[in-house]
């Protein structure tokens, strides 16, 4: 009965039981967290846009620094991606943080391909980090992950729409990255206009089916902060690294004739919004939705092309085992069968050769038969020749023996006669 | 490429970035996804397992509902498992104990180790399996983190079943040794049975957990306190007794209440406060980043390397067993340009050689056909020159003939002109 019991238990997964006192475990995130902490973190962001939008610009704003980099020329002949590695440290937090920009991108008078160079960039982040998961001996542990955790999408302040460029690029980006589209240098915009230009955006991002990046609302913490955000997506930003002097405090700001822009007034424009949702609430997530939604779909994208599945045709879930094991004897299957059909060509073409040469052979000694039969004919009529010559002559041997047989008797008559005659004359 | 750019600036002030607050989003996604831990425990029977597992958990994990793994008496050792699932201060844990009733229980316990080791095989067989499917879910952790193992208190030293045990699992899973009902020895006794089991279990290369070092110094001395005390010598209780004004945990005996959680009575303490309060986490790392990894890695390499002599697979372990299908494909197509060249080598010489026969042995045919009609040829002038010879004899003749003739013809004239004259009576 006891042997029952537990049995069922196991079947039915775990009973919830009270706790008489204080065990312990509570501390568990704090272990996960310090391990965290010793571990580091690390976070890779994309700025694409056009050349000038102010992406090196926002980027040292963000982060506080001034990033390497000197700006780029508009005479790019393509779109490439230029990426740098820092190593920050705030407080006690070290962060390897990544910044990938997008040179070049919008400065072609064909700019069919500008996204091309994105999406691969991209890809090969993947690629790599699958290969990793897939080696035999692996470290993912202390893999340094350079997947592409957000994307800032930069439109430029136009205050009418979406370029088509824009609308092209993010289509072809958001099932692979988090894309969070942002408006730049955004002090060219009034606030009346400002707001009619997100609407356009959004309308459009929506009828286009462009899926960008919501802040996540399923944690009561912090759902509330997430949600209003997400209504004011997408963020209107000015960057600016120089200071200037309001009141007695130094602040990031861009003077005008007409008045500052300050940075962080969240009434001039949503710079601190996005420095929240970005770093300060919803980094983790973005790595989070990185790694289990947008990697796991590239993952098995890969792998199906490949040609692995989870079931076999009767739908009976493979082991990796049997996974690898039969993609490696359709492999090996597959290069044996090419080293057959080779040989076989070449049996092949070694018959035909054989077969021509010897139609040659055959040919030549036709040639040369028919030559000997010619000759044999020609032979065989001079020895006709040579026999009706002797015929002749030995005809005319005879005929010369009769005549001369004949003369001599002729002669001896005559001989007479003429003696006769002779005789007569002498008379 | 890479330099430290430092912005210390604290919470709140300007210049504050924020990604410090990281940490706290971390630990806000793990609070919502709760947690998860596997502990096994092994031993004889009446070691006490059971009671300790409730001690720790202050809860009746074990109960007469749910009775321990001694309770159940088995034929042969099973492994079995309970889930519970336990909250404090907002975090949820789910609690897997792996128990082993009838391990070393009977007499002959031959390879009573091996439903053991079965069982943790199994385990991150699952695992591998998950995490290889190409459509992958969530994945629930339910490898085996950590292995408690209850050593009796002969107060001698290790048994060799101990002994056996411990070194068929220390590489595929974390062993904590623990010295079981350690209230039936004195301090001495306990200090000189913990250096023996020590020296044991080094003797043997025994590989048991070891704590991490961390870069705190204060954190490090502390845990070379509790180095020292290893194996840590337990005692459990189920029951609750009041002890000067306190309720505390403990073992009533006529002479004193052994106290489960004082520090001078036994280990119990330290144990809780390690297994569960501060190195929790790092058991499911080194689970995961050392012996999940070994299994892994042994399991693919038998897999894949299959056939393969050895001293090829060394260097293609670090690679993906795809990446590997890679190369040998290239290294196959470029062994078929090989194969292809040398066969294609050997066939152009067979054909040259074949046509240079065939050209000598028509020019062979050619000469003999040459020297044929010229010979023929020559007795074709031969029998002219006969041929003229003759004609020109005969010629001679005929005409010589043909004047005898005339002559003849002639004299037959004369005389017929002579008879008619009457010249001839």
């Amino acid at each position: 009965a006891a042997e029952m019991r537990i049995a069922k238990m196991e079947g039915e997964g775990a009973r919830a039981v009270p706790l008489a006192g204080h065990v312990g475990f509570d501390s568990m995130p704090d272990q996960l967290v310090n391990k965290s902490v010793n571990h580091g973190f690390c976070f890779n962001i994309l700025c694409v846009g056009e050349t000038g939008l102010g992406k090196s610009t926002l980027m040292d704003t963000l982060f506080n620094t001034k990033f390497e980099g000197e700006p780029t020329q508009h005479n790019q002949p393509g779109v490439t991606l230029k990426s740098n590695t820092y190593e920050l440290q705030e407080s006690n937090v070290r962060l390897k943080l990544t910044v990938v920009n997008t040179v070049g991108f919008g400065d072609q008078i064909n700019k069919e391909d500008s996204y091309k160079s994105i999406v691969e960039f991209i890809d090969a982040q993947f690629e790599a980090y699958l290969q990793e998961e897939l080696k035999i001996k692996r470290t993912l542990h202390s893999y340094h992950d350079t997947r592409i955790h957000a994307c800032l999408y930069f439109i430029a302040p136009t205050g009418h729409s979406l370029k088509s460029l824009d609308l092209v690029t993010m289509k072809k980006l958001d099932s692979k990255v988090n894309i969070i589209p942002i408006i730049a240098k955004s002090d060219a915009i009034s606030k009346s206009e400002l707001a009619k230009f997100k609407i356009k955006i959004t309308s459009e991002l929506v009828s286009n089916g462009v899926q960008i990046y919501q802040f996540p609302t399923d944690d009561e913490s912090v759902a509330e902060i997430n949600s209003t955000m997400n209504s004011h997506l997408p963020f209107a930003v000015v960057g600016s690294t120089e200071e200037v002097k309001i009141g007695n405090k130094m602040v990031k700001a861009r003077q005008y004739p007409w008045g500052t822009v300050q940075v962080e007034n969240e009434n001039h424009c949503d710079f601190v919004k996005l420095r929240e949702m970005l770093i300060r609430v919803n980094m983790e997530d973005l790595r989070e939705q990185t790694h289990t939604r947008h990697y796991e779909l590239y993952r098995r994208c890969k792998l199906e092309e490949m040609g692995f599945k989870d079931t076999d045709p009767d739908s009976k879930p493979f082991s990796l085992q049997e996974t690898y094991e039969a993609k490696r004897n359709e492999f090996m299957g597959e290069l044996q069968k090419k080293e057959e059909e080779m040989r076989q060509m070449f049996v092949q073409r070694v018959k035909e050769k054989e077969a021509e040469l010897k139609e040659a052979e055959k040919e030549l000694h036709e040639k040369f038969d028919r030559l000997k039969k010619l000759h044999q004919d020609e032979k065989k009529k001079l020895e006709e020749k040579k026999k009706s010559l002797d015929d002749e002559l030995n005809t005319f041997k005879q005929k010369k023996t009769a005549a001369e047989l004949l003369q001599n008797q002729a002669q001896q008559a005559g001989g007479s006669t003429t003696l006769k005659r002779d005789k007569e004359r002498k008379k | 490429m890479i330099k430290l750019i430092i912005i210390s600036h604290q919470r709140n002030l300007e210049g504050y970035v924020g990604f410090a607050n990281l940490p706290n989003q971390v630990y806000r996604k793990s609070v919502k996804r709760g947690f998860e831990f596997t502990l096994m425990v092994v031993g004889e029977s009446g070691l006490g397992k059971s009671t300790l597992i409730n001690s720790l958990f202050l809860t009746d994990l074990y109960s007469k509902d749910y009775p321990g793994p001694s309770q159940r008496i088995k034929k042969t050792v099973q492994v079995e498992q309970s889930k519970v699932l336990i909250k404090e201060g907002g975090v949820q844990l789910t609690l897997t104990i792996v128990d082993t009733p009838g391990f070393g229980d009977a007499v002959d316990n031959s390879n009573c180790w091996q439903p053991v080791i079965n069982y943790i095989d199994s385990k991150c067989e699952d695992f591998l399996n998950a995490e290889s499917r190409v459509n992958r879910r969530s994945m629930p952790d339910n490898r085996v983190h950590c292995c408690l193992y209850f050593i009796a208190p002969s107060g001698h030293g290790l048994k060799p079943l101990d002994i056996e045990f411990m070194k068929r699992l220390h590489d595929k899973v974390n062993v904590i040794p623990l010295i079981a009902k350690a209230d039936t020895l004195t301090p001495e006794e306990c200090q000189l049975f913990k250096k023996q089991i020590m020296k044991e279990i080094q003797e043997h290369k025994i590989k048991i957990y070891e704590f991490p070092d961390t870069e705190d110094d204060d954190d490090n001395k502390l845990i070379r306190k509790i180095k020292e005390k290893m194996p840590l010598a337990v005692v459990g209780s189920n029951v609750v007794i009041e002890v000067n004004g306190k309720k505390v945990r403990g073992r009533q005996y006529p002479w004193g209440v052994a106290e489960v959680e004082n520090g001078e009575h036994c280990d119990f303490t330290v144990l809780r406060n390690m297994l569960i309060r501060t190195h929790m986490q790092d058991l499911k790392d080194v689970t995961n980043n050392v012996h999940y990894e070994n299994y892994r890695s042994k399991k693919l390499a038998a897999v894949t390397c299959n056939g393969v002599d050895t001293s090829k697979t060394k260097g293609q372990l670090t690679k993906s067993p795809l990446a590997q299908m890679e190369e040998e494909r290239r290294e196959h197509v470029m062994k078929m340009k090989k194969m292809e060249a040398e066969m294609e080598q050997v066939f152009e010489m067979k054909v040259k050689e074949k046509k240079q026969k065939l050209k000598d042995s028509e020019a062979e045919l050619e000469r003999r056909h040459e020297q044929m009609k010229r010979n023929l040829e020559a007795q074709y002038k031969e029998l002219e020159e006969k041929r003229r010879v003759f004609e020109e004899e005969k010629a001679n003749w005929e005409a010589q003939q043909r004047i005898l003739e005339q002559q003849k013809l002639d004299a037959s004239k004369t005389m017929e002109k002579n008879k008619k004259k009457g010249k001839i009576f």
